[in-house]
């Protein structure tokens, strides 16, 4: 198990090193000034040339890199070139809403999709499974917005449960914040644990089909115990390998969810930066959620291991 | 009162009858072997007994078990049946355990499922019966987890399963049908010393008769959902008195009229061919350790000649015929068809693979099912240079049919449309189409069922008559073998350990994996002796 870890620790390391160098060649080495590109087209010649030096455009590309790169590792992104303020504050900013309603959807998606594909796996072809399987092709069709949307009509304009949009701070103590966190993981969370409960439920499916889910019924486990004690956790591989997926999209795909309840999530800031050209912020945003994604495989990596004695074994 | 007597049973699906009134007993302390072939009901019976039927299917009549009949049972009451009262093993030991727990939990669970013990006393009975079937704690602890096993060793462990809570019945579905020879004999030799030492009645499932010719208290023979004879081992087999048990008799023991062999000229050589594989990395920067699958091999086979290669499962003779294929590179010594080698550096060289074609063992899986028979038997066209369209086309695919016993107007049907035996003619004519010179056949019969592996071998034996064909025959089914070829090799861990001609090497095996091989395989007992025996 150890030496699978550090393998996939390694991994985790190149693939990083190969993700910034991608990163960096797209945004600045491409054809294309970026002090030119920042200003626009109108700039005068001698306000890009000081923009040039201020990026640091002049010296070579590889210690523009390593310059980058250095900076990165001690948590020093740059100064934002709109807003004059440092890029780590920035994305800690809006990392606090987007980290916590990513990981608040995610859990809710789990809560839904888990019962809800074992459910329908347990009663395949039944009136259960009929339903469950059209809520999700349901939840698979309609996109997240328009949930928001029905949301904020019921639980904030007429029941008042909820405010509409907005977040509270979690300075105003954690239930309030969570509170305004709540309609948006749900909108977030109903798409997912659609998909999600699909997984589950075709995964299950196969898994009740194998051998050993009979031998687990010729020793007397009922239909329902050989389910959970053999099957659920056979089934946990491509569940896993979804989760992953979902919880990269969940931290960086929120954008029209973050824009309809006016939430300051990463999402938003990345779609600004673009929209007023600020390079410095796009790159290193860019950078983060690479940073994530990996990192999310690399934890799904070891929850396989965890989950197949024959992945540890095979190192 | 018998243990077990099943009266009148009677099955149906979608109103299509699978059992017909099967009845039989089954004596505390015997062994009773249902014998029959692919779709006589007997693994039906089986899962009527455990009460695990697939949704849908009715059974009527009655399963006393010790008086009470369990098809009047609820679920819940059936649940404490099975693995309490019955306990069972199937078929596939690679796929019957969870792979993902360890076998001491898994074994423990029969007994922890039916609250008969505390967990530790479980744990503890798990570490005994594991003892009891062969599967010490120095090498089995509890921990281990099903791949780390062989096949033999898994079977082993669902055999502990079965028996952790002394059950009174204990049913075997083709319980040894997937493993090798040696490990077959030891899995039949442990069942029986489990019925002797736990009295227990054991249900014995096989489409084998040599399997429980000399283990078997009693045969039932079934049919079509119809038990056509029972009755005690040794009568039975003296006496035959179905004709249907006649036939499968026969068809266990077909032997094949093969023509003479022409005059030895090499046609393959395979000269000193070493294949190596790489294992994964122990260390990070340490040069990967190699695995040799086979070890320096030599053979000549002469055209015309039917050559068998034998050996268990692992010790080399699959790899040996990919190589032989051209499928894959070796990385020693020399292969030569018709003098010229099967691989130009690492691509196969065409001119020599039309000159062979392979017949692999599973009719169900080797074909792709989206395409019709026409375009799956031309398939090997691709490797001639102007293969034939047209009307030669349909002429070439209606005689590869009509050759193996089909009909030309079969081409435009889909493979699903046939039967396993069916299929394996049609993979045979898939072979035969660009009339090649070598025919490798990969365990080609095994999957089938006797009466139709009879009608298949003579089939094989009439095409290489009719075509001058040579055929390389690879198989663990000693039997089968020895019919069908001159000459046999025994390979074992990567070395051909014996060669000879077949009747010789069969009558007086001279390496001793030979002699263990050929006393570990499952033989007829001939009708005659049992007769004078009986009177």
């Amino acid at each position: 198990m150890l030496r699978y870890s550090l393998k996939r620790l390694l991994s985790l390391i190149i693939s990083l090193v190969i993700a910034s160098l991608v990163i960096f060649a797209v945004i600045e080495v491409a054809p294309g000034d970026p002090a030119s590109f920042m200003l626009g087209v109108n700039a005068q010649p001698d306000t890009v040339a000081a923009l040039r030096t201020e990026l640091g455009l002049d010296v070579p590309k590889w210690q523009r890199y390593l310059t980058w790169v250095g900076g990165m590792v001690q948590g020093e992104f740059g100064t934002s070139y709109t807003y004059r303020t440092p890029v780590t504050q920035m994305v800690a900013d809006r990392l606090v809403v987007s980290l916590p309603l990513a990981l608040y959807a995610l859990t809710l998606s789990t809560l839904i999709a888990f019962p809800a594909g074992i459910y329908a796996a347990a009663r395949r072809g039944k009136a259960g499974d009929v339903a469950v399987m059209g809520a999700t092709q349901l939840g698979v069709a309609v996109p997240n917005f328009w949930f928001a949307m029905m949301m904020v009509l019921i639980f904030a304009i007429n029941l008042r449960w909820f405010s509409a949009g907005g977040f509270a701070g979690w300075d105003k103590g954690f239930l309030l914040a969570m509170k305004s966190l709540t309609l948006p993981a749900i909108s977030l969370a109903l798409p997912q644990a659609a998909i999600l409960a699909r997984v589950m439920r075709s995964a299950l499916l196969d898994i009740l089909g194998e051998d050993f889910m009979r031998t687990a019924r010729a020793k007397g486990l009922s239909r329902r115990q050989a389910l959970w004690r053999h099957g659920v956790r056979n089934a946990m591989i491509p569940v896993l390998t979804i989760l992953g997926l979902q919880f990269s999209f969940l931290l960086a795909g929120a954008i029209i969810i973050e824009n309809v309840f006016y939430l300051p999530g990463l999402g938003r800031l990345v779609f600004q930066a673009i929209s007023s050209r600020d390079l410095i912020v796009v790159e290193s945003v860019v950078m983060l959620l690479v940073f994530a994604v990996i990192t999310v495989n690399f934890v799904v990596d070891l929850a396989y291991a965890a989950v197949d004695p024959r992945l540890r074994a095979r190192t | 009162m018998s243990l077990l007597q099943i009266e009148n049973l009677s099955l149906a699906i979608h109103k299509t009858p699978i059992l017909k009134g099967v009845t039989f007993g089954i004596e505390p302390g015997e062994i009773v072997a249902v014998t029959g072939e692919s779709g006589s009901g007997k693994s039906m019976t089986a899962l009527a007994v455990m009460g695990l039927l697939p949704e849908r299917m009715e059974a009527r009549g009655a399963i006393r078990l010790d008086g009470q009949d369990l098809l009047t049972l609820s679920e819940a009451q059936m649940c404490r049946v099975r693995g309490q009262s019955v306990g069972m093993v199937f078929q596939e030991p690679m796929t019957a355990l969870n792979p993902v727990k360890t076998i001491g939990d898994q074994v423990a669970e029969t007994i922890l499922v039916h609250k008969a013990m505390p967990p530790d006393q479980a744990r503890a009975r798990a570490r005994e019966v594991l003892d009891r079937v062969g599967l010490p704690a120095e090498r089995f602890p509890l921990s281990r987890y099903p791949h780390e096993l062989s096949g033999g060793q898994r079977q082993r462990v669902v055999i502990a399963m079965a028996i952790a809570l002394r059950p009174k019945l204990l049913i075997a579905d083709e319980p040894t049908t997937a493993l090798d020879v040696t490990t077959q004999a030891q899995i039949l030799d442990l069942l029986k010393g489990l019925v002797a030492d736990f009295g227990m009645g054991m249900l014995m499932i096989t489409h084998d008769l040599a399997v429980v010719a000399d283990m078997a208290d009693r045969i039932v023979v079934m049919r079509h959902g119809e038990v056509m004879e029972q009755g005690p081992t040794r009568r039975l087999l003296a006496e035959m008195n179905h004709p249907y048990t006649r036939k499968l008799f026969a068809a266990s023991t077909h032997k094949v009229d093969l023509p003479p062999p022409p005059p030895p000229a090499p046609l393959l050589e395979v000269r000193e061919v070493v294949r190596d594989y790489r294992l994964p990395r122990t260390r990070l920067f340490a040069q990967p350790g190699t695995y040799r699958a086979v070890k320096g091999v030599s053979f000549t086979l002469n055209r015309g000649e039917r050559l068998g290669l034998v050996g268990e499962s692992g010790c080399g003779k699959s790899t040996l015929t990919r190589a032989i294929l051209g499928l894959e590179p070796v990385q020693g010594g020399q292969i030569l068809l018709d003098g010229e080698p099967v691989l130009t550096g690492t691509a196969p060289n065409l001119k020599v693979r039309r000159k062979m074609q392979v017949v692999f063992q599973d009719p169900f899986g080797s074909f792709n099912p989206r395409h019709r028979v026409d375009r799956l038997i031309t398939e090997p066209f691709h490797l001639l240079d102007a293969p034939p369209t047209g009307r030669a086309r349909e002429a070439a695919i209606g005689e590869a049919l009509e050759a193996v016993g089909l009909r030309a107007s079969d081409s435009r049907k889909y493979i699903h449309e046939f039967s396993g035996g069916q299929r394996q003619r049609i993979a045979i004519a898939r072979a035969l189409i660009i009339r090649p010179e070598l025919i490798l056949f990969d365990e080609a019969v095994s999957a089938l069922d006797v009466s139709v592996r009879a009608q298949i071998l003579d089939l094989l034996a009439e095409l290489c008559r009719a075509y001058n064909l040579t055929y390389l025959f690879i198989s663990h089914d000693l039997s089968v073998v020895r019919t069908v070829t001159d000459r046999v090799m025994v390979m074992q861990s990567g070395e051909i350990v014996e060669q000879g001609v077949t009747q010789e090497v069969f009558d007086n095996p001279a390496h001793p994996y030979t002699q263990k091989l050929i006393a570990a395989a499952p033989v007829l007992p001939e009708p005659e002796a049992l007769r004078e025996r009986l009177s």
